[in-house]
């Protein structure tokens, strides 16, 4: 009887959110999966029909193929970069807060203004190629270039640094002073403190700051397009460009498969840690 | 040989610092150069003369004529920050008195199915944006609020990443201070209020600040559910303006970060507890 009451107060509570929540997002998306199944004009049902006509079309697989490209490049890098300097900053004496502010600053950045300096630096007669000729070196056009994907993925660090790096300090303060105290007592040096204490504990944390760093990873879409607009080079047409532009047509039936896709991918990714999360808290 | 150890830890922090504030400085100190000045160091790059890039960074004849000009003569950039600060506040706003109850309901109830909606919520707060686009496109349309304010902000109220943020504060709230104020006769409204919002304020506070810095800087959103001009918000507003204005354009930059920038000043504890439990496992 008081759990079925507890359940009714728990409902009121939430009832405003689910409303919003099942009428902005999830009867939409309902929605979008039916279309995905149907036919543009009269809605028929076609099966996979447009999932195919999706997996056939060459942008698509050029767009999935730069995304993942550009996931598995990022995500590591700014994953190891951050734990570096997380390590850095844990045990400094002083200025611990100061350089974490510092490190938070790039968030505050507005991307247009970002997108401006990349500009400055990065284009044709921009200052990276004056710096260049100052030795002697050809500068070229570089958002035209493969160079264009390492320039998002230096954007992409460069802004998430801080984010990354507060998590990781989270993490790392969450070990008891007590483990380490105990393994110096019994001879344990810097490494073995490291390797046998600090680094198995960081596992979780890393499954859940690399999702918060895939979920930002999609933003970078924001640089891109102010820098590149619509169809930037090649290297970095991302599925976000695609999604856009297929917009700008209003293509529904391929966005909708689009949509689909990603959606059943993202869901498995966050599936699959939540269980990796539960079997490593069983152990 | 301690402080040696020290030592290195600072040199690099301060070398990764000095890259991260980098673009600020410029920023800051290109907002103080006129028009000429910055035609002068940047012409090349905007494509109007022939002159070369001077990487310069201190402007030689500092001016506030760029503000002065920014913020007398353009009547545009009023008006999309007045957009910029409308469709932020009424998203934080709506977020608050949205999700601060549902946040409550996940974290100090037990209920069926909580676990699985829960999921739900962190699989919506993952999505990128670009999975629901045609469906939020095709909703509004059906509201017939496309072009409007609210297709902004309705879609941004019901954002589940605050509630996420939010839960995690509630969650950790002592037992024993609910159960003494149920022991004192408190109703489940009253707890809410006068425990659970005081108690989680800190949380509160972060997730908005995250909130904050999120749709000061939309760009998504607006360019997709917004077509009339004079509604869009600064975010995308600055893009706009031409290369004869960039003087201009760098004291909007400035302008526009200055609120983001105080949010760090005031907020920064709040934003790391907030960061933090963005972070933490149910």
């Amino acid at each position: 009887m008081q759990s079925k009451k507890q359940g009714w107060t728990a409902f009121l509570f939430l009832f405003p959110s689910l409303i919003g929540t099942a009428v902005f997002v999830l009867i939409p998306f309902a929605d979008i999966i039916r279309r995905s199944v149907s036919r543009a004009v009269g809605g028929a049902f076609v099966g996979a029909d447009n999932y195919k006509t999706v997996l056939q079309n060459e942008a698509f697989l050029t767009a999935a193929g730069n995304t993942g490209r550009f996931l598995i490049v990022c995500l590591p890098l700014l994953l190891a970069l951050s734990f570096g300097m997380a390590l850095l900053l844990y045990r400094l004496p002083a200025a611990k807060t100061f350089f974490q502010m510092i490190f938070l600053l790039p968030m505050s950045i507005p991307v247009a203004s970002l997108a401006v300096f990349w500009k400055i630096l990065f284009h044709e007669n921009g200052i990276l190629n004056e710096a260049l000729k100052l030795v002697s070196v050809q500068g070229k056009d570089w958002m035209n270039t493969q160079a264009a994907f390492w320039i998002l993925v230096f954007s992409y660090i460069w802004k998430n640094m801080g984010y990354d790096i507060v998590l990781w300090l989270a993490s790392l303060s969450s070990i008891g002073e007590e483990q380490y105290e105990a393994a110096r007592v019994n001879g344990a040096g810097t490494w073995a403190c490291f390797r046998y204490i600090t680094l198995p504990q960081m596992k979780s944390g890393l499954v859940l700051i690399g999702i918060l760093s895939f979920v930002n990873a999609f933003r970078v879409f924001r640089e891109a397009y102010l820098i590149a607009g619509d169809y930037p080079h090649e290297s970095i047409y991302m599925l976000q460009h695609l999604f856009n532009n297929w917009f700008t047509k209003l293509d529904i039936q391929k966005m909708s498969a689009g949509a689909v896709m990603m959606a059943a991918a993202v869901s498995v990714l966050l599936i699959f840690a939540e269980w990796w999360n539960e079997r490593q808290e069983k152990e | 040989m301690k402080r040696k150890k020290y030592g290195a830890a600072y040199l690099i922090l301060s070398l990764v610092g000095i890259i991260l504030a980098l673009p600020m400085a410029v920023l800051i100190c290109n907002s103080l150069m006129g028009a000429e000045e910055i035609r002068e160091a940047y012409g090349a790059v905007m494509g109007n003369t022939t002159e070369e890039t001077s990487a310069r960074i201190i402007p030689v004849y500092p001016t506030l004529k760029p503000y002065v000009e920014l913020l007398l003569d353009s009547p545009d950039f009023f008006v999309m920050f007045w957009n910029s600060v409308k469709q932020t506040g009424f998203i934080l706003f709506g977020q608050a008195v949205i999700g601060m109850p549902a946040a409550w309901a996940f974290a100090r109830y037990q209920f069926k199915g909580r676990k699985a909606l829960f999921f739900v919520y962190m699989i919506l707060m993952v999505m990128p944006f670009q999975v629901t686009m045609v469906s939020s496109y095709l909703v509004l349309s059906k509201l017939s609020i496309l072009d409007t304010h609210l297709a902004l902000i309705l879609p941004g109220i019901f954002s589940t990443f605050p509630v996420f943020i939010m839960e995690k504060f509630f969650r950790a709230i002592p037992k024993e201070m609910i159960e003494a104020a149920q022991v004192d006769g408190a109703g489940h409204f009253r707890i809410f209020f006068k425990i659970g919002i005081p108690l989680g304020a800190p949380g509160i506070a972060g997730a908005l600040m995250l909130s904050f810095l999120e749709y000061w800087n939309a760009i998504e959103a607006p360019m997709t559910f917004l077509r009339t001009k004079s509604k869009l918000p600064l975010s995308l507003y600055l893009p706009d303006i031409t290369t004869d204005q960039m003087s201009v354009s760098f004291a909007a930059s400035v302008i526009m970060m200055l609120p983001a920038v105080l949010v760090f000043l005031w907020g920064q504890e709040d934003l790391k507890k907030g960061i933090t439990a963005s972070g933490l496992k149910e």
